[in-house]
């Protein structure tokens, strides 16, 4: 902890939450904001929720699993108030980004709600042609609209995929990222503070380490 | 478009890194958490890490080894080894793991798969096919225990029976051409190609990189795979960890974009 104070005192103004319900690569995303200089820790309880001015769910696995895990841990209800009243800025990591949805068709739970869609499965065959599911590996994401988390990434950007469900917005404007397997989907959103990506950029190399990096700086400001 | 996979393969044994020949003869070629560290800085597609003493001796998976590489890894890890339970598929992919292979315990109690994929999601449940071919019959069979016990399954069979209990990836490993590098088995790789529709992962005999190149060409969108070819270097087997560059890996991937 004093390290992060002494780095915000260096100029970085925010502390950043990786919320570590369980899931996720807490430690990957950490280790890179730690080589960055940016301050970030992992949140283990509400009370460290309410003191971090952005948050990051990260996720890897399935819906109602993950669900139940925010659920277990405690946190929920917190990262509830720190979003949606605080209108702290958060970013959600593949099934973190699929767990704002309202729901999925992966699960039976609710989701939380914060972005307005719904996350569904890949069609089997896309454009008549057979899909390998689950799209796992390296793909390009193309920017719809202007956004400071994509500043100073290499075009192409491209990101590692590993899932079998997206997101769909209810609205074209939430879209902040499009991605083509077989046909275009929407591979990052945005709406107001809320923040999701379906790839792990905490395993994209410099392509999510700069997206992270802007994350920080969209926290700090 | 998604992009071919090409992707080095650790092996652990007895706490270091190793490369063997046909599944036997490790040679120590250093300590996994250092390699991982080069691989990072390579900015390699993903990689793979399997521990191949725990089944053999029984024991559970390493779970502080696989925290640290987790921790490490800026790019997506599989790791497999002595997993048996749908629990420590719950307990690997909580630490950060991407992907848990799992290869012996599949064989004997296929409905893991299952119970693994309604807890953690497909596509975090990869299947190891490590085969050998028989040569007087021509058919490719399933080994487990690291090679050591003929399940007598023919591997297409146990890669359509994995898919359809929900693996989301199939690890497709030849015994015969391992540590050899002799080149992949196409035929054996066609076989299972030809029989699912999930992505896979070929191991097993990568002599050159001209040996991925052609795997892409033939197969499009594949996971390439390789141990000696990304830890050996020249003619004397010398441990220098490499990686293809960038531009090499574009034109390698070029025939399937």
């Amino acid at each position: 902890m004093a390290a992060q104070v002494a780095r915000i005192s260096q100029g970085w103004q925010a502390l950043i939450g990786i919320v570590d319900y369980g899931l996720g690569n807490v430690q990957a995303i950490a280790n890179i904001y730690a080589r960055l200089g940016i301050p970030a820790m992992p949140v283990r309880d509400p009370s460290e929720i309410g003191t971090a001015h952005g948050l990051i769910l990260p996720g890897v696995g399935s819906f109602d699993w993950a669900i139940r895990l925010l659920d277990a841990s405690g946190m929920r209800s917190a990262l509830e108030e720190a979003v949606q009243v605080r209108r702290r800025p958060v970013l959600g990591i593949c099934v973190g980004f699929q767990m704002m949805a309202r729901e999925s068709q992966e699960g039976v739970l609710r989701g939380l709600g914060w972005l307005g869609g719904n996350v569904r499965r890949f069609e089997e065959v896309r454009s008549e042609r057979r899909v390998q599911l689950p799209h796992m590996g390296w793909n390009d994401a193309m920017g719809t609209q202007p956004s400071a988390l994509l500043d100073g990434l290499e075009r192409p950007m491209r990101f590692y995929f590993l899932h079998s469900y997206y997101f769909v917005p209810d609205r074209a404007e939430e879209v902040l990222l499009s991605t083509d397997y077989f046909g275009p989907f929407c591979s990052a959103a945005v709406c107001g503070n809320v923040m999701g990506v379906q790839f792990h950029p905490e395993k994209s190399h410099h392509w999510g380490v700069g997206l992270l990096r802007n994350f920080a700086e969209r926290v700090a400001c | 478009m998604l992009r071919p996979r090409i992707s080095p393969c650790l092996l652990i044994h007895k706490g270091g890194l190793v490369k063997t020949v046909r599944f036997t003869h490790p040679k120590y070629v250093g300590d996994p958490i250092n390699a991982v560290r080069i691989f990072n800085d390579k900015e390699v597609d993903e990689i793979i890490v399997l521990d191949i003493d725990a089944t053999v001796a029984g024991r559970k998976p390493d779970y502080e080894l696989i925290r640290r590489l987790a921790a490490e890894c800026r790019m997506p890890l599989c790791y497999g080894g002595g997993v048996t339970s749908k629990n420590e598929f719950e307990r690997i992919v909580s630490l950060g793991v991407e992907k848990v292979a799992v290869g012996s315990a599949c064989v004997s109690d296929p409905d893991l798969i299952s119970r693994a994929a309604a807890a953690v999601g497909a596509q975090s449940v990869v299947a190891v096919v490590d085969v050998r071919l028989h040569e007087k019959t021509g058919q490719y069979t399933v080994f487990t225990r690291n090679g050591l016990v003929d399940s007598g399954i023919a591997a297409r069979d146990f890669a359509v029976r994995m898919r359809s209990l929900g693996a989301g990836e199939l690890l497709v490993n030849s015994i015969d051409r391992d540590g050899t590098r002799q080149g992949y088995d196409m035929d054996l790789i066609a076989d299972v190609r030809a029989s699912v529709d999930c992505p896979i992962t070929v191991l097993g005999g990568a002599g050159s990189l001209k040996d991925i190149g052609e795997m892409i060409a033939r197969f499009g969108i594949i996971g390439v795979s390789a141990g000696s070819l990304f830890v050996f270097k020249g003619v004397y087997n010398a441990v220098l960890i490499n990686y293809p560059k960038r531009a090499e890996r574009e034109s390698l991937i070029s025939a399937s974009l």
